[in-house]
């Protein structure tokens, strides 16, 4: 049996808190801390020591925080759950600052009172891709998931809590959690928004009160809905609440009542298959004052974000339909516009005055929902079109018949239904940075988490360079050139005939005759008569990932230029599909990478003027470069797929955490993220020291260094050959 | 219930290029296809069947061979069938090359349907064997025999695919399908495919129903995580397993949520799909 650990004593642990938190310049008080620690065994001592470290690579205030108050967490809520509440208050720090972040940390006391005792909570990272997809499933308007306070939705988006915990169970708290966001859905999907919030309550003299039992009453008719449309869900619902119910029963001895007297009643009539909001409204008087049942499913209700979000979308809706609607009809009619510097003729003049083309909406005689018809033909409108009939006629009830009227030229401005384009350069310098900007997340190593849409990468043109230069290597490579396109393509994977094989779709009619005389002389006949024509299969992907930093001038960024012209045209040779891309960058907020050669660019004289145009720029943050063409490899259907690092070092940063380990551990995790996809990293270095932090992060056998920067060009495409051959 | 023809223990053995069916196949028409279908065989026009996995082209094919009372040789496609493998080849046999006529020869010799089911699965150098048989030519040339092939009126050449697979590498040449009469088919409409679902499988409305409401939320699915949402097909043999007294969720999470995908989190969400509804 193993012995048990003894608990860390006082003074070891003041000591280390001390030490931990430098106390001499933080002037932080342990001494707290300490008679928080002391007494707890020492799994226990080291599990909160351990966060509190991991807490203190974020902020010194945060981790002190955490040890002050976690043990109030400890007695109630699993490990796991506290787990996730401090990656919380990290993130809240990420995004927002400190103070939030220390709001989050001991407002403790607030999430508990929602959470059970040892409750197994569930987080919503945990459920946030099952539930996304649950609800895009569901009919209706597409709806997203995201994290909020509270659970509401404001008809678009549904805000689950980052911790639920209200249950025992975790499988119970993932039920709720599916309960809420399908009666949320019930919420956009079944009209409870179709209420002008603004006026309909402000005859009652507490309007909170008039809202709750709106609310409550809303919540039955949506029961019902729940019991005809999704039975399974509704037993997992009532299932839950009782579970609830008992443990209220419980503690507080009261009996649990089923519904009664006039909510009965109003459950009744709310019931009925035909029962609309406004008949919801209309029972409103009737409950005023009386205790409000509240289901553990019901969300929160927020008219204001429901009505802000709600107005904003009918407004842009309605002309997106009328503009999409014409887009439709031109298409339909075959119509040509007419380019604006020819004259219109008379007749065409007439015709453009003609009413603009009108839609109708009708009925399938089946009951099969509606058909969109025009000139009396009914006409199958594409996906987008039927999003917006859909979102249309759940916010209105009804397609108004003017919107079915096709937008007349130039009739609205697009700005007021589309979003805006910014000019990167622009966005990049001005306040909208991140506006169509790709968030990446990044590897917190002693954080053992990731840190949320922390880069912000963008996608940014190379300035066209000197185009003689391509000419220039290739004539001072010539030889080399020359020697390099023949054995590429000798590795060309050509279509060549197979003889004596024991499968084929021809007679090999020397291996027949051989094969008849053996048998003639008794010996035995072989069965490797037939010929068979393989065919060239090389279904090869490959990204060249080219490091821009600022530490490549010279010679180092010619080298690299002239690598990259001896590769394209060997790779042209080989018929590889191949892409080209540069990365650097400032900051994490500004990372960059340039377009050389995309997979469909041909190379050609604008691809080599960019060649040419390989300018050494800023840092090299690797992690984020590597998760963005990542997903670009992922995109091309090949079978094999590489990503060839061009580098010159270790990652780095300005000023940045990332110089440190955090920056090899983050290079190595965005690695495992790419190879989890299929893909085979590989790194070309001129990095003497390259061996202290490669092997680390590529593996051992997936990385070289080139000791002498003149030689990167002949090598490069050599490695490539070895890398790509049997 | 499905017809099945073989109710022993043993296979029967047919000759595909002279099997006819016997009993006609259940096949509800979707729209005007099987007058379709009919003028283009008078004419001697190649067919071209698109549409998502499962909606009954097969199923259509059958009925169709049926009706015309002509033999039926299936092929399905796929990237290693050669142009050796449709027309035929030689094979060793006792120390002697015997010529053995491949499906699609077949099928020209007896005036029979010939159905390439997946064309785009195929290579498309292989396809182009089928060319000059797929316009008013409608001959076979097999440069082995020394034979040029003039195939009988009652020869038909049918091809499927499916345009959902959003992938370069399988679309048709345009040479290849500018040869033909397309048919399109997709879902049956709710009140039809119910209808099929009911027939196939036996099961009350009120089930059918769910397995149609489940089939209408896979099919929301499909470019968010789905290729394809759940066919005909899969409904009925979810509505089969139902039907045998498997208990409705292990039915449907067995016949289409594992069926649909292999992403873990895809398969929990449809799961959670099919809790909710039954």
């Amino acid at each position: 049996m193993k012995a048990s650990v003894q608990p860390y004593s006082q003074e070891i642990l003041l000591e280390r808190l001390e030490e931990l938190y430098e106390v001499e310049f933080t002037w932080l008080k342990v001494d707290p801390l300490v008679a928080v620690l002391v007494n707890l065994d020492r799994n226990t001592q080291d599990f909160i020591l351990g966060w509190a470290m991991r807490l203190l690579t974020t902020n010194v205030y945060i981790s002190h925080e955490f040890i002050i108050r976690v043990v109030e967490a400890l007695d109630r809520l699993e490990r796991r759950v506290i787990e996730a509440w401090a990656v919380h208050a990290a993130d809240t720090f990420d995004q927002q600052g400190l103070r939030p972040a220390l709001l989050v940390i001991q407002q403790v006391d607030a999430f508990l009172e929602h959470a059970h005792a040892h409750a197994e909570g569930i987080t919503f990272a945990e459920v946030e891709s099952i539930l996304s997809t649950f609800v895009c499933g569901l009919s209706g308007r597409r709806l997203k998931l995201a994290q909020g306070d509270t659970v509401y939705t404001d008809s678009e988006t549904l805000y689950l809590p980052n911790i639920t915990a209200k249950l025992v169970k975790s499988k119970d708290n993932f039920l709720l959690c599916k309960a809420q966001v399908a009666f949320m859905w019930a919420q956009t999907r079944f009209g409870s928004f179709r209420v002008d919030f603004t006026t309909a309550f402000t005859d009652y003299p507490d309007k909170e009160q008039a809202l709750a039992a709106f609310h409550a009453l809303d919540t039955l008719r949506l029961e019902a809905y729940m019991e005809r449309e999704l039975p399974g869900l509704w037993r997992d619902m009532q299932r839950i609440e009782q579970l609830r119910l008992d443990e209220v029963r419980e503690e507080e001895g009261v009996c649990n009542m089923p519904l009664q007297g006039i909510w009965a009643t109003c459950r009744g009539v709310l019931h009925t298959p035909s029962a609309t909001v406004d008949d919801v409204l209309a029972l409103v008087p009737q409950v005023l004052g009386l205790p409000i049942p509240q289901p553990v499913y019901q969300t929160r209700l927020n008219p204001e974000a429901v009505m802000t979000c709600m107005l904003a979308r009918m407004e842009r809706e309605k002309i997106l339909l009328r503009v999409k609607l014409s887009e439709l009809a031109k298409e339909m009619r075959g119509e040509e516009e007419t380019p604006p510097d020819l004259p219109l003729s008379r007749e065409e003049e007439e015709k453009k005055e003609v009413a603009p083309p009108e839609f109708e909406l009708r009925e399938v005689p089946e009951g099969q929902g509606m058909e969109l018809v025009l000139d009396d033909k009914p006409i199958a409108p594409p996906e987008e079109v039927k999003q917006l009939i859909t979102s249309i006629m759940l916010d209105w009830g009804d397609v108004p018949p003017e919107m079915l009227v096709a937008a007349g030229p130039g009739e609205y401005d697009p700005s007021l239904y589309q979003k805006e384009e910014k000019d990167i350069e622009d966005v990049w310098k001005g306040i909208y940075h991140e506006d169509g900007a790709f968030l990446y997340r990044e590897w917190d190593f002693a954080r053992q988490h990731y840190r949320k849409n922390w880069c912000v990468l963008r996608e940014l043109e190379i300035s066209p360079g000197d185009p003689v230069f391509v000419d220039k290597v290739l004539d001072k490579y010539q030889g080399m050139i020359k020697h390099l396109r023949r054995t590429f393509e000798a590795m060309r994977d050509e279509n060549r005939l197979l003889k004596r094989q024991s499968q084929g779709d021809d007679v090999d009619i020397d291996a027949l005759v051989e094969a008849l005389a053996d048998s003639r002389d008794g010996r035995e006949m072989s069965d490797k008569l037939f010929q068979h024509m393989h065919r060239a299969d090389r279904s090869m992907a490959v990204m060249f990932m080219v490091d821009m930093s600022g530490s490549t001038k010279g010679w180092i960024n010619d080298a690299e230029r002239e690598a990259l012209v001896m590769l394209c045209e060997v790779l042209e040779k080989l018929g590889d599909r191949y892409a080209i891309y540069g990365f650097s960058g400032i900051g994490r907020k500004r990372c960059e990478i340039y377009r050389i050669k995309s997979f469909d660019d041909p190379y050609n004289a604008q691809t080599k003027a960019r060649i040419a145009g390989i300018t050494p720029k800023d840092y090299t943050r690797l992690g984020v470069a590597i998760r963005h063409l990542t997903e670009k490899l992922n995109g091309v259907d090949a079978k094999t797929r590489l990503l060839i690092t061009l580098s010159d070092g270790k990652p780095e940063d300005y000023f940045d955490i990332y110089n440190t380990q955090y920056g090899i551990e983050d290079t190595r995790q965005a690695l495992f993220e790419a190879r989890r996809t299929g893909i085979h990293p590989f790194c070309i270095t001129i990095d003497q020291r390259g061996k202290d932090y490669l092997p680390h992060m590529y593996g051992h056998a997936n990385w070289v260094e080139i000791d002498d920067v003149k030689k990167l060009p002949l090598k490069v495409a050599d490695i490539y050959r070895r890398l790509t051959t049997r | 219930m499905e017809n099945t023809a073989n109710s022993g223990n043993t296979a029967l053995i047919h000759d595909p290029s002279t099997y006819l069916i016997e009993k006609e196949p259940y096949y509800v028409p979707v729209g005007n296809e099987i007058t379709l279908f009919e003028a283009a065989y008078d004419n001697h026009l190649p067919l071209l069947l698109k549409g998502p996995t499962g909606c009954g082209k097969t199923r259509f094919m059958e009925y169709m061979a049926w009706r015309l009372q002509r033999p039926m040789v299936t092929v399905s496609c796929h990237d290693d069938l050669t142009t050796s493998d449709l027309v035929g080849r030689y094979l060793v046999k006792q120390g002697e090359t015997v010529w053995v006529d491949g499906p699609l020869t077949r099928a020209v010799r007896t005036g029979g349907i010939c159905y390439l089911d997946e064309i785009v699965e195929a290579r498309k150098d292989t396809m182009v064997v089928i060319h000059p048989l797929a316009d008013d030519r409608r001959i076979m040339p097999i440069d082995k025999l020394g034979q040029l092939l003039e195939a009988p009126d009652s020869f038909c050449l049918a091809i499927s695919y499916n345009p959902g697979y959003q992938s370069v590498l399988k679309e048709l040449k345009q040479s290849t399908r500018q040869r033909f009469v397309a048919i399109e088919f997709d879902y049956p409409k709710p009140s039809l495919e119910r209808q099929i679902i009911i027939h196939e499988t036996g099961l009350d409305e009120a089930i059918t129903d769910k397995l149609l409401k489940l089939a209408d939320m896979t099919r929301n699915l499909k470019g968010n995580g789905l290729e394809e949402g759940a066919s005909t097909r899969l409904l009925v043999h979810a509505g089969k397993l139902i039907a045998k007294g498997v208990e409705p969720r292990a039915a449907c999470q067995g016949a289409i949520a594992l069926a649909l995908t292999d992403d873990s989190d895809m398969i929990a969400a449809i799961n959670e799909l099919i809790g909710a509804l039954f």
